[in-house]
């Protein structure tokens, strides 16, 4: 039980106590900023396992983009401002009962099989930029051009969807 | 460093992140849900990446691409949302039963097929639906 021990558990209570709230909240808009504390301890735990780059990319991208386009969506859709009573399924302790077993068999694999290892993080950090940087542009070059042909495809997609609908309004 | 932390906490991440794309009846709240899902197994793939000191650090390039995956999903699920909003007004995922079996059973009259028979049932679908949200839960 080291000091990063301490600080890995105390981001990742922050971390599952934010993805709780984000589940049961009964506020459209308080989902979202839960879910940015959440992805903030994450980014964290990202940092205590020094993959620093990692870290930095989760929080321009996640908090920075996914989060902000969230926020678009409900407002778009008209979200109610305030506590709204209906937002989950009658069947919700169904849905609790399978995501326990879910994570139970997760978590009960991965103990079995990694339950005493330990990280070795003395050295140079596993993932700062330079490191990275390196890997991708020698090893990864290949997925790294295809996901970003996936991601101006997928742009191109949400710009058409768009789109279609609009010129139906019009016409 | 124990490695059993940082799988703990992708472990619940995972499950909470089920429980909100089972459980929510909001389009934008389970895609939320997706999103906490991606993120525990960004956590995984980064925890055994340095656990296991791969020279060409498998496990960060797969977070990046993932991260990347995410941003491209997000923007086309909140595309398709924002088009199903406009086309029904609601995004609520227990009404929206347009590809569902209708209650009133195959004794329809008439074939559904040609176009004006088709938008005429189209209309019909969202005003039950209308009238689906107005009654009380």
């Amino acid at each position: 039980m080291t000091g990063l021990d301490v600080v890995i558990g105390l981001l990742g209570l922050v971390a599952v106590g934010a993805a709780l709230m984000v589940a049961v909240t009964r506020q459209l808009v308080h989902a979202a900023l839960w879910l940015v504390v959440c992805l903030a301890a994450v980014a964290g735990c990202f940092l205590v396992l020094t993959a620093e780059f990692l870290a930095w990319v989760q929080v321009l991208i996640y908090v920075g983009a996914i989060v902000v386009i969230l926020l678009f969506g409900l407002m778009l859709t008209r979200a109610p401002i305030g506590p709204v009573t209906d937002l989950s399924r009658p069947r919700r302790l169904l849905a609790g009962t399978v995501a326990v077993a879910v994570g139970a068999v997760i978590v009960t694999a991965l103990l079995m099989a990694f339950g005493g290892a330990t990280i070795d993080l003395s050295g140079a950090p596993q993932g700062d930029a330079t490191t990275t940087g390196t890997v991708i542009f020698r090893a990864w070059v290949l997925p790294f051009e295809i996901i970003s042909l996936l991601l101006l495809s997928a742009l191109v997609g949400a710009i058409a969807l768009s789109r279609a609908s609009g010129d139906e309004v019009d016409s | 460093m124990h490695l059993a932390v940082p799988l703990v906490i992708a472990s619940a991440l995972f499950a909470i992140g089920v429980y909100a794309v089972l459980a929510r009846r909001n389009a934008v709240l389970v895609l939320m849900g997706v999103e906490l899902m991606l993120n525990a197994v960004n956590l995984l793939l980064v925890a055994f990446d340095v656990y296991l000191r791969d020279t060409l650090h498998t496990g960060q390039a797969l977070t990046l691409f993932v991260i990347t995956i995410a941003a491209a999903e997000i923007g086309l699920g909140l595309a398709i949302v924002l088009a199903v909003f406009r086309g029904s007004a609601t995004i609520d995922l227990d009404l929206l039963r347009t590809l569902a079996d209708h209650d009133d059973g195959p004794d329809h009259d008439g074939p559904d097929l040609d176009a004006p028979d088709a938008d005429e049932d189209h209309d019909t679908t969202i005003g039950r639906q209308a009238q689906r949200s107005g009654s009380p839960p």
